[in-house]
This record gives C-alpha cells, sequence and structure tokens, in this order.
C-alpha cells in the first residue's frame, strides 16, 4: 500500500481544493432551494417552457417546485461537470504525469511489478473520488437538514450514485488514455470530460441524437430520468461500465509493456 | 555470492528506436564481485543499456540477465538486488529528501533507517530539505543514498558524479569501494575516464551503440598503441600507425601502434632533445580506440 499511500499523499492538496469548491457550490445551492421554491410556481412553467434549452438540461420533464427535481438539474449540474472534470484529472495523470515529471524510472526501478504500480494508482483514484463524493452527499445531508427539507432518500441515493459511477467511466477513460500518453494530458483530459458532458446536452434535444447518451457517461446521469424513472437507465450504465472495464484494462496493456525513456 | 557466476550477462543485446539506433548487438559479462566502468561519450548506448538491464526498455533481440536471471522473467525479485541511480536525479515534488528516501525504503518493503542516515552523514546530505529546492549536487546524494541505503548486490549507477563536488566525489568512491570490497559488483557509466582508471578493475568502452572493447583496466592499457612524446621539434615524424597528434611548442604528442623500429630510424633523423614512450593512459586510450573506428569506418 505504500504506492497507495504515496499517491493521496500527492493528491491531497488538489483533492481539497476541488472537494471544498464543489462542497461549497452544492451546499449553496440546497440553501438558496426555500428561496427558490417560493417563486417556483410561476418559475417551474417557464422553466418547462423554454423549448430545446428546457430539454437539453431535462427541465421539461421534472418538477422544479420539488427538491428533488431541483436537486437533478442545479446541484446535479455542479457534481456532475465538477466531479467530471475531476475524475477526468485523476484518471489522465495518474500514469503520464510520472513520465512527465520525469519519475517513472525512479519509481519503477524499485522492485514494484507494473501491476501493482497500476492498481495501487488506480485505487488512489477510486479513494479520491469516493473522498469527494462522500463529502458532497453529507454536505447536501446537513444543508437539506438545515434548510428543513427530506427529500426522497432513494431518487437522491440514485443521483449520486449515477454521479459517482459516471466520474469512475471518467477517470478509468481517461486512465486508460493516460498509459498511451508520453507526457502530461491534464487538457485532454477536461476537454474528454467536456464532450461528455455536451454530448448529453445534444443527446436531449433531439431524438435523432439519442444514441449519444450510449456514448457519454452523462446518459445515465440525467436526473430527469432519475426522477421520473425511479432508476438509473440500465442500457446507458451496462455501456458504461463496459468502457469502464475497457479503459482500465487498456491502460494495463499498455502500460505493462512500454518502454519508459 | 558463488564464484564464476555472472552479476550482469547480456548477450547480442539490440534495441532499435524507429529510424533511430539504439545499441545494436551488445555483448558484456560482469562478474559478481566486479568493479565495472562503462564508457561512452554522450548518445554513445550507455543508458540505453542500463534502462534494458533495469527492465525499463524491452530489447528488439538479445537477451540481459542479471545474477543468471532474465530480468523480463524476474524483474521484480531482481530489482530487490539492485540499487540503481540515474543520470538525472528527479524526485516527487513537494517531498522532503527523508520522505524521498522512506519512499524508497518502503517500496523495498525495508527499514533502511540506519544506513540512510550513515549515508546522509558521510555524503551531508540535510534530509529535512525539500528536494525541489534541492541543487543538482543534493538531489544527486539523495539519489546515491536511495540507490545504496538498502545494501544491494548490484549497483548500477549512471553518470554518478556530474553535479558533486570534488570532496564529495572522494567520499562517494570510498563507500563504493568498501561496498565492493564487501562483495558488491558495481556497474558504473562514465565518461570521466581518471575516475574509472581510478577505481574500477574493469570498463568496457562503447560506441554508437557497439561494444569496443570490454577488458580490464590495465589490459586496456597493454594495447598495441603507445603514448610518445617528442621534445625539441615543432612537428612530427610522418610515419604509419601515428593517430592523435597534438603539438605545442617544442613538443610534439601522438599515440602510435606502427613498427617501433621505424619510428626509433625517424627520430634519429629528427632534431629532438628527449623522447618519453609510455602506455597511454585510458583517455589516451579511448581516443585510440575511438580514431581507430572512425579510421577503420573511413576506409570501409
Amino acid at each position: 500500500m505504500t504506492i497507495l499511500r504515496h499517491e493521496i499523499r500527492q493528491g491531497r492538496i488538489p483533492l481539497m481544493i476541488w472537494t471544498a469548491a464543489i462542497a461549497f457550490l452544492l451546499g449553496t445551492c440546497v440553501l438558496i432551494y426555500p428561496e427558490m421554491a417560493k417563486q417556483m410556481g410561476e418559475l417551474s412553467q417557464a422553466f418547462g417552457n423554454m423549448g430545446g434549452f428546457s430539454a437539453a438540461f431535462g427541465m421539461d420533464r421534472i418538477n422544479f417546485g420539488e427538491f428533488t427535481g431541483f436537486f437533478g438539474v442545479e446541484c446535479g449540474n455542479i457534481l456532475g461537470l465538477g466531479g467530471a472534470f475531476f475524475a477526468a484529472l485523476l484518471g489522465i495523470s495518474a500514469l503520464s504525469k510520472e513520465e512527465k515529471e520525469h519519475t517513472a524510472e525512479f519509481l519503477l526501478t524499485h522492485p514494484v511489478s507494473r501491476r501493482r504500480v497500476l492498481t495501487q494508482k488506480l485505487i488512489a483514484v477510486l479513494v479520491q473520488i469516493t473522498v469527494l463524493n462522500g463529502a458532497a452527499v453529507a454536505v447536501t445531508a446537513l444543508t437539506a437538514l438545515f434548510v428543513g427539507e427530506s427529500p426522497d432518500r432513494k431518487l437522491l441515493g440514485l443521483m449520486f450514485l449515477a454521479y459517482f459511477i459516471m466520474q469512475i467511466e471518467t477517470a478509468a477513460v481517461c486512465f486508460g488514455i493516460s498509459a498511451f500518453l508520453g507526457s502530461g494530458g491534464p487538457g485532454l483530459g477536461l476537454g474528454l470530460a467536456a464532450v461528455f458532458y455536451f454530448l448529453n446536452i445534444v443527446a436531449n434535444l433531439t431524438e435523432k441524437a439519442g444514441f449519444l447518451k450510449y456514448i457519454t457517461p452523462f446518459g445515465y446521469t440525467d436526473g430527469a430520468d432519475i426522477t421520473a424513472n425511479g432508476r438509473i437507465e440500465p442500457e446507458y450504465l451496462g455501456v458504461g461500465l463496459a468502457v469502464t472495464f475497457v479503459g482500465i484494462a487498456a491502460g494495463f496493456w499498455k502500460y505493462g509493456k512500454k518502454d519508459l525513456t | 555470492m558463488v564464484a564464476g557466476r555472472y552479476a550482469i550477462e547480456a548477450k547480442g543485446l539490440t534495441k532499435i528506436y524507429g529510424r533511430a539506433r539504439g545499441i545494436t548487438d551488445v555483448d558484456l559479462a560482469v562478474p559478481e564481485g566486479d568493479f565495472l566502468g562503462f564508457i561512452g561519450p554522450n548518445g554513445a548506448g550507455k543508458s540505453t543499456t542500463i534502462r534494458i538491464l533495469l527492465g525499463l526498455i524491452a530489447p528488439t533481440g538479445g537477451t540481459a540477465k542479471i545474477f543468471g536471471e532474465d530480468i523480463r522473467g524476474k524483474r521484480t525479485e531482481l530489482l530487490a538486488r539492485i540499487g540503481y541511480m540515474p543520470s538525472e536525479a528527479n524526485f516527487y515534488r513537494g517531498m522532503k529528501a527523508g520522505e524521498v528516501l522512506e519512499y524508497s525504503a518502503g517500496l523495498r518493503k525495508r527499514d533502511c533507517r540506519e544506513e540512510a542516515s550513515r549515508l546522509c552523514r558521510r555524503l551531508e546530505l540535510d534530509v529535512n530539505k525539500r528536494v525541489d529546492q534541492l541543487s543538482l549536487g543534493n538531489r544527486k546524494k539523495v539519489s546515491i543514498v536511495c540507490a545504496l541505503q538498502h545494501a544491494p548486490d548490484l549497483c548500477i549507477l549512471d553518470e554518478p558524479t556530474s553535479g558533486l563536488d570534488p570532496l564529495i566525489q572522494r567520499e562517494f568512491y570510498r563507500i563504493l569501494e568498501e561496498r565492493n570490497r564487501a562483495g558488491t559488483t558495481i556497474f558504473l557509466s562514465s565518461h570521466v575516464l581518471s575516475e574509472i582508471q581510478k577505481y574500477c578493475k574493469h570498463a568496457a568502452v562503447i560506441k554508437e551503440g557497439r561494444i569496443l572493447a570490454c577488458d580490464s583496466i590495465e589490459a586496456l592499457g597493454h594495447t598495441n598503441a603507445k603514448e610518445v612524446t617528442l621534445t625539441g621539434i615543432a612537428a612530427p615524424p610522418v610515419l604509419e600507425g601515428m593517430r592523435n597528434i597534438r603539438a605545442e611548442g617544442n613538443t610534439v604528442r601522438f599515440l602510435y601502434s606502427g613498427d617501433l623500429r621505424k619510428l626509433m630510424s625517424a627520430l634519429a633523423r629528427l632534431p629532438v632533445e628527449d623522447v618519453n614512450i609510455t602506455e597511454p593512459d585510458l583517455e589516451e586510450i579511448f581516443m585510440h580506440y575511438y580514431k581507430e573506428e572512425a579510421n577503420d569506418n573511413i576506409k570501409a
């Protein structure tokens, strides 16, 4: 577990910053909900009638006046996009940063197998994503309690679970890409996360682009779908889990035989 | 240690990087307990050879064995017996020198605190400073302690002394000599020939990815070439077998591998005041091998 401890130690400051930023925004969002809810009578209808814009964010299918509906759109975007960016950065830099900073030579001339290095780095990524999401759940629960809301726990739990899995998928794809990179890659990771996010918006705009939900992990995090169906869409989730597996397997396959110069 | 075994054994080791040359048919045999200098200019293939020996890169052809085992098959077990010091000392930003040493020991699942502390004292390394704030010389010291703190059976050191001040260089070689006397095999790449000549038992010369010579320092010195110094003349005689000719004032120096009788009769006809014919030092031998190779290439 030496590498795991080292990775978490190395990543603790970015983790604290990202967690604090996302938790602060989430908490703020929940705290302003009661004020928003008072005006929701007219607003909910207005939000639902903005045509393509409403569809893009799923606002035409959920009740903005309910906490879960509000959370699925407003808070979902914060945790979804912010978490995806964080996960992408973790995944893309997991392996390539060792080459960029010329520390791969130090690490891999110790008696550690590449498989062990990869496994512990991957666990470190998962731990950091779990900490961020754990903090998000805790802050949401505390602030909801503070404003006197008692949301549907199952729906909220499903949303958090979907964001968590989406972040793992994003990290896994970037982890796989990281093994192929000689150095760097944060821009690529952030870009990929942004593309995933916007693909889901496009998929919501028109049924013709619905197939994009199979490509982007945001496809199964859609708050509107989860609220309406009371579940994470299994066909999108299944593809997402398969992509996660492929990303990790590609990382192991490539890094296991890569020349480190 | 088992007598007669090799710590390093490379046969036909070849690495091709796309169109670029890496190394070609490198054969090396370093017996256990040896202190071998691996000599070559920048880009000769020293680091490529070392990276293959450590399993960082896969050879295009040939085999690399450490203590009789193929490095690709038993990499982890073999690395536990190796201490490696890279030519560039790069560590994780934000870590203190002491934390790097602890991390290195942790990766080896060893408690090396006692030996690390002894080495740090001898090398005058402050373990409380952050590695990104250390000078090159001090980062090199961290690298040395990482390579030696677990008392490895084989030390592979790539350009270890660049950046170290002369006093620390001397202490570093003292440590290596002590380790070597205790049975550790030392494989040291360098282009500082005086170091190789002073401390190593054997040397291998590599150029453009090929081993030109590999022998004991004494045997390498007993080459056919002699270093000739003539005083009293400004220009040397013209003879076959002369290389590396240098003239300074009324002194002429050159390496001579031709017929000595022809040299003597040529000198008899010149107003030479003094003649000195000696075995060349390693630097001269190095130049000899390099010039010889270049001439062979021209002839070919």
